[in-house]
């Protein structure tokens, strides 16, 4: 069967010059932190990859700090900048890895709402701040609906507050123009594999000057804020894969965006399919809300029938849950959970989303009669 | 065939599964979210809630190659079994959940769902047969006496069992199928048998009912209805119970006594000795039928416990009532308990014990 593989926001493949630039590192001996030659080679092979990928997004080479991915820099930037005592004003859209940090702080994170579409306003997080607030996190673009948040509108508020600003651009940075020091970011988190890079890798970018309490102890290999050995080979697939998603960012926008256009005529033709990828937003996902389903009934009937796609939102002991995501743009519990997320990649094809679009009526049709309350 | 196997993280509905796939079917797995917090019966439980029985049924979907989910029934699960579990030891009955859910979520509403998505049939792990004679599905007891599990589908109906497969049903014991299942590299080869009630994973069925109906002190009474010991509360006990009674006075005649009959309206249990327990006739109500009622009288097998031995019995059926006349008598028939009757080998029909007679 010929199966598309639109889950490229979970996961995107690495292409083979991405393995390639790693497959030489792997069988080197060393390691980047020793003095003796094996050592030094290993180190300078880390710090080419460090200011390839510092020079992509428009960040200082001593900015970097390699982590192990998306999830892990996202702590770090929290807890790092909360520090013991310090509230932290997040959105109510953020993925898990920055929501759940109300988990171990509590009452010391303050949510900011979003409106319909799910974007965060300077108002809402202007009424969030408190006077413990230290710093102020909203993402650039949803894990789930791929709209883009107001980072101006972030930073702006910020600094007028005095306070840290931190984004997570996991699923933005490879498909939307990221610029790390135009930005005016203190705090950013990105991840290799969304982008075409290893899992297993990440980074926190962190302004020159901005403080970072670290979250774990060791030897410190990270700028004194991240410790443990850093694993070249990955940072190495790490810098060419986001070399080459910058290098393409143009003319794949372009390319992406009339896949979305096109899946989006097709979503609909179909009733009750709602978009709610609109407006500004990641040319790289198209998100809808299917009603009178169960997503994973569709996800279900879609993988039967070839098409690997997701709800894009968690899944708690693999039952799916309503998304938190939507429930804060003001959707109901069923429309939360019967959300679908399509995410597209540099290898996806116009074929890709015909194939989808043969098997998503009958899916959805199916989906619905399956379903009652 | 389009096939939804029912997964529950046992060695049983793996092997299942994997007999499918190589039948070349399309088989997809599901596991089935029972437990409205499955972290809860994380250490120590063996039922079919748990986390870990979930990670068990995927790792067996994974090694065999395809799809898996897991489908959230909790509510239904805690509304039609755990509350009915609940009512009817509020009653003074004794149920059968197994049979229950069965009945009202496995061969009801995970069936009606998977037959919504375009699947033909639902596998399960039982050990039972189905045999198809003509337009009819028959329902039979497996081809090996101790393993057989067809009790506990006796509330099937024809509609249930045209789209109902058992693998399992021809296998001589279950060290087969553990052979089996480690051949096929499936992890859970070595997993022990869950004999728990799946919501109730420390198997304190006594504690979890003082829990969900609470304690309520009252007298054990003899058949005279002089006061012979105190329990905690009537729910706790089932009719033909011998242990854990406790009685203060002796009995006259030394004997061991056994619980008679519970009545929750007073709140008393009433023991004697073990003859007092005989029964003749059963009358049972809400009857099911594998292929359609018989009305009899009719000459067939009656069981009322999933290995209780099957006795000779004439089956009448009147309206929505089951009389079960036994050839001779027996002890322990519960009220709440299912009565299964077969015809030889095969199951025709079932019913909710009502009430009995000597």
């Amino acid at each position: 069967m010929l199966r598309a593989y639109l889950d490229h926001a979970a996961s995107s493949p690495m292409s083979a010059s991405v393995v390639e630039a790693m497959a030489v590192v792997w069988q080197r001996a060393g390691n980047p932190s020793s003095l003796h030659t094996a050592g030094r080679g290993l180190r300078r092979i880390l710090e080419q990859a460090r200011e390839s990928i510092a020079a992509d997004l428009g960040a200082r080479p001593s900015e970097v700090v390699f982590c192990s991915g998306g999830t892990e820099a996202n702590n770090l930037a929290l807890l790092g900048a909360a520090g013991p005592d310090g509230g932290l004003v997040v959105s109510a859209v953020e993925h898990p890895s920055v929501a759940r940090v109300r988990d171990v702080l509590g009452s010391r994170v303050v949510v900011a709402p979003v409106d319909a579409e799910g974007r965060v306003d300077a108002a809402s997080l202007r009424s969030a701040l408190t006077g413990g607030t230290r710093c102020l996190s909203v993402m650039w673009a949803n894990n789930e609906t791929g709209v883009l948040e107001p980072v101006d509108e972030l930073v702006e508020v910020a600094r007028s507050a005095g306070v840290i600003s931190h984004s997570d651009a996991v699923q933005a940075v490879g498909h939307v123009p990221v610029d790390f020091a135009a930005s005016g970011l203190d705090l950013l988190s990105l991840s290799a594999h969304k982008l075409g890079g290893p899992v297993g890798i990440g980074a926190l970018v962190v302004r020159r000057g901005v403080s970072v309490v670290p979250t774990g102890f060791g030897g410190g290999q990270e700028s004194r804020v991240r410790s443990g050995t850093v694993p070249v080979a990955l940072a190495v697939g790490f810098a060419a894969a986001l070399r080459d998603a910058v290098a393409r960012l143009d003319t794949e926008a372009l390319r992406l965006t009339a896949l979305g256009d096109r899946l989006i005529a097709g979503v609909r033709g179909i009733p009750e399919v709602r978009v709610n990828t609109v407006g500004a937003a990641s040319p790289a996902i198209v998100h809808v809300t299917v009603r009178g389903t169960r997503a994973d009934d569709v996800l279900l009937l879609l993988d039967a029938g070839g098409i690997d796609c997701s709800t894009g939102s968690a899944c708690a002991a693999g039952v799916h849950q309503p998304s938190e995501v939507l429930l804060a743009m003001g959707r109901t519990a069923a429309e939360a959970a019967a959300g679908l997320r399509f995410s597209f990649g540099p290898t996806t094809t116009a074929a890709d989303v015909e194939t989808l679009l043969a098997v998503l009526p009958s899916a959805v049709e199916r989906a619905r009669s399956a379903f009652r309350e | 065939m389009r096939i939804l196997a029912a997964m529950s993280g046992g060695v049983d509905s793996a092997v299942a599964a994997a007999r499918l796939v190589d039948a070349g079917h399309d088989v997809t797995g599901v596991h089935l979210a029972l437990s409205k917090n499955p972290e809860s019966y994380r250490s120590g439980a063996r039922g079919c809630c748990s986390l870990e029985d979930s990670h068990d049924a995927r790792r067996a979907a994974d090694v065999l190659g395809i799809p898996f989910y897991v489908w959230d029934f909790a509510e239904r699960f805690a509304a039609e079994v755990v509350e009915d579990f609940l009512a009817e030891y509020a009653a003074g009955r004794t149920p059968n959940p197994c049979l229950r859910c069965n009945e009202k979520i496995k061969f009801a509403a995970v069936l009606e769902r998977g037959l919504a998505l375009g699947f033909d049939a639902l596998a399960t792990g039982h050990y039972a047969l189905t045999h198809r004679v003509g337009e009819e599905v028959q329902l039979h007891r497996a081809a090996e006496p101790r393993k057989d599990q067809s009790y506990v589908l006796g509330v099937l109906d024809q509609q249930q069992l045209r789209h109902s497969v058992f693998p399992l049903g021809t296998d001589g014991s279950k060290a087969d199928v553990r052979a089996e299942a480690a051949t096929r590299g499936l992890l859970v080869a070595k997993k022990p048998d869950s004999h728990d009630i799946c919501f109730i994973p420390t198997g304190d069925t006594s504690g979890f009912l003082h829990d969900r109906l609470g304690r309520r002190a009252g007298d054990i009474l003899d058949a005279r209805g002089e006061v012979v010991g105190a329990h905690a509360g009537a729910h706790q006990f089932t009719v033909g119970q011998r242990h854990g009674l406790n009685l203060s006075v002796p009995a006259a005649d030394g004997r061991p006594r056994y619980v008679l009959a519970v009545s929750p309206a007073t709140n008393s249990v009433t023991v004697g000795p073990k003859e007092a327990l005989a029964v003749r006739v059963i009358e049972g109500i809400r009857p099911t039928w594998t292929q359609g009622m018989v009305a009899g009288p009719w000459r067939g097998l009656a069981q009322w416990r999933a290995h209780s031995e099957p006795m000779a019995a004439t089956i009448e059926t009147a309206g929505d009532t089951v009389r079960v006349t036994l050839d001779a008598p027996a002890h322990g028939i519960a009220p709440g308990q299912a009565v299964v009757h077969y015809d030889g080998e095969r199951v025709v029909g079932s019913a909710t014990i009502a009430r009995t007679y000597r």
